[in-house]
């Protein structure tokens, strides 16, 4: 009797072992629709980008637009502003990236950035000239007080990154396209 | 045994405070189970599967869609196009809803056929008619959630059924829409309720699962396990007969939802509620049909009761009906094998039930057979109302006095030894084998 058991061993573990492994694959071919159904559907990926006009911002304002749903600045910089984030010396910043790699080069005055802040996602001050812009120029966050200067890189609070630069063009002279 | 019954220290640990290994043990891996069950008892497993695979993709169509009467059946085109797989989610969600039915419709037969319903199993016969109540008013909201053209004047229909009861009739059926007509309280309160049923559904079936488990399945001999060599434990004898069982039914339900998704549906379902008009053939799904029938087959008052009343009254006691088979079937031998003149009438009762279907899809006034002008829909709907009735309420109590039953085994494992010599013994060491092994 066990000699016999232990001859139908082999066989008898192989057939459990390939069931389970067939189940499993057939469980998981169920549960991933299941699972990816509750990300982003197509008609929410479909919102690709976003035009406006920029001619009525006027230097030292900046004004927020919505691509993909998520806020975005657009911010005419002033000489100073732009001088001040030239300046800086890059191996200083918690988040080094030189203010050229940020802007497009032609027309520098012009920052766009996201306007959700690296920390946990607040909008930052600092798009109305009047508003609290933080030690350094720039935007200042009202939640856990992080500090972006005039390129919008993080230089004090707890936030870890620069605000994001989102792939833009300018497709004419006044007409901005994010993405 | 009782001691060293795991050898995992968390798992001892575990089970010393919340013993919900040595429940799981004993009722779903030692527990003794009669070994001559044929496959007719998967259907209980495999019902259980389609109540877990319609709350889960229940849950994840609600989180796309909108319950509103001018939104939803727009959140329902979304799901189709637009959320990931949300066509199969869908899909499985609304085939799923006709394996429940047939798949449950034949677990109920089996249980007719066996006699599973008799002494000391009525609780248990009892919670399974409550169960397919609940199954009825869910899939019946769930219907309406698209908010197509079928499932607003489906809801129509259904909720003006209520209209029929006498004084209170129109009071109670504003109530129940919330409004004078079908409108965003009606659709609103049958998405709460759609959603909350099947959790109910899943209290039900824990009681109906506990009752079962108090004296045991049923078997197709119909008689009570006697000795431990009736038995086999179910794990690994059922789980594996249920798995090969639910590999058959997950293609089947596979084969509609991939290739067949709308061939249980009805297309009229696609055109958007329209409150100013009615398609022109209103029928329900398919697992409502026989009942349908039922309701549209009275149509003459008797006394002062409308037809209506009676329809609805009709169509209600022709589920109720099954609460009482219990005591209303006198044979004293369970299972139909034994007993040649209701095994007759079990297979006419199903070819009526069948015939009911037939009758809820054709218009009353269509004829049977061209040519006999008495002969239509209406009457052949009559004739398998009064025989559906007559079964249960004159047949069941009669033929339990009349028949002669045959001579039932004297135990389970009788039979089953004396038809291969010798090799009775060969499940009972494999069991204590697994055992030693675990």
């Amino acid at each position: 009797m066990a000699d016999k058991e232990s001859t139908h061993h082999g066989r008898r573990d192989f057939l459990q072992l390939t069931s389970i492994a067939v189940g499993a694959v057939g469980a998981a071919s169920f549960g991933w629709p299941l699972v990816f159904s509750m990300d982003k559907s197509a008609e929410v990926k479909a919102l690709s980008s976003t035009e406006l006009d920029i001619a009525s911002i006027q230097p030292g304002q900046a004004i927020l637009v919505k691509w993909r749903k998520k806020p975005y600045f657009v911010r005419r910089r002033t000489k100073d502003e732009i001088s001040a984030a030239v300046k800086v010396e890059v191996a200083s910043l918690r988040d080094p990236e030189k203010d050229s790699a940020r802007v497009n080069s032609d027309r520098p005055e012009w920052l766009v950035v996201g306007a959700n802040c690296t920390h946990f996602g607040c909008i930052p001050t600092g798009a109305k000239s009047t508003e609290n812009r933080g030690e350094f120029g720039g935007f200042y966050c009202p939640c856990h007080g992080s500090h972006y200067d005039t390129s919008g890189r993080i230089r004090k609070g707890p936030a870890p990154k620069n605000l994001p630069v989102p792939p833009y063009k300018f497709v004419s002279d006044n007409i901005l396209r994010i993405g | 045994m009782e001691k060293k019954q795991f050898d995992n220290k968390l798992v001892q640990w575990v089970d010393h405070r919340l013993p919900v290994f040595s429940y799981m043990n004993a009722e779903y891996n030692e527990f003794p189970m009669p070994k001559n069950l044929n496959y007719f008892w998967n259907f209980g497993a495999l019902a259980t599967v389609v109540l877990v695979t319609m709350i889960v993709t229940g849950i994840l169509l609600a989180m796309q869609y909108t319950p509103h009467t001018t939104l939803a059946f727009g959140s329902i085109e979304r799901i189709m196009r637009d959320v990931n797989y949300g066509w199969l989610i869908r899909y499985i969600h609304a085939n799923g809803a006709s394996m429940f039915f047939i798949v449950v419709y034949i677990h109920i037969f089996r249980g007719l056929y066996y006699g599973s319903y008799k002494a000391p199993r009525e609780l248990l016969w009892m919670l399974g008619v409550v169960i397919l109540l609940l199954m009825m008013a869910t899939a019946f909201m769930g219907y309406v959630l698209p908010w197509g053209q079928m499932s607003y004047w489906g809801a129509q229909v259904i909720t003006d059924f209520f209209t029929a009861i006498p004084i209170i009739g129109n009071p109670l059926t504003e109530w129940l829409r919330g409004d004078f007509v079908i409108d965003n309280a009606t659709l609103n309160r049958f998405f709460s309720l759609h959603y909350l049923l099947p959790f109910v559904i899943v209290g039900v079936v824990a009681l109906h699962v506990i009752a079962l488990h108090v004296h045991g399945s049923n078997n197709p001999d119909g008689i009570d396990i006697k000795e431990p060599q009736d038995t086999i434990p179910f794990n690994p004898y059922f789980t594996a007969k249920d798995s090969v069982g639910l590999g058959v039914f997950l293609i089947i339900f596979a084969f509609f939802v991939f290739f067949a998704p709308n061939y249980l549906g009805h297309p009229d379902n696609y055109i958007e509620a329209n409150p100013l008009a009615t398609p022109a053939h209103i029928v329900p799904e398919w697992y409502f049909l026989p009942f349908y029938a039922i309701l549209r087959s009275i149509t003459f008052d008797i006394f002062f009761l409308e037809a209506k009343l009676l329809g609805v009254i009709a169509m209600g006691a022709a589920v109720m009906i099954l609460l009482i088979v219990p005591w209303l079937d006198t044979s004293k031998v369970r299972s139909a094998r034994y007993r040649p003149l209701y095994r007759i009438f079990f297979w006419v009762l199903l070819v009526d039930c069948i015939i009911l279907g037939i009758v809820g899809v054709k218009s009353p006034s269509d004829l049977v057979f061209p040519g006999i002008s008495w002969f239509d829909y209406k009457t052949l709907g009559l004739i398998g109302t009064i025989y559906y009735f007559g079964h249960f309420l004159f047949l069941m109590p009669v033929l339990g006095l009349i028949e002669t039953p045959r001579p039932l085994p004297t135990s389970i494992s009788k039979p089953v030894i004396s038809l291969s010599s010798g090799g009775g013994s060969a499940p009972i060491g494999a069991a204590a084998a697994k055992k030693e092994k675990a």
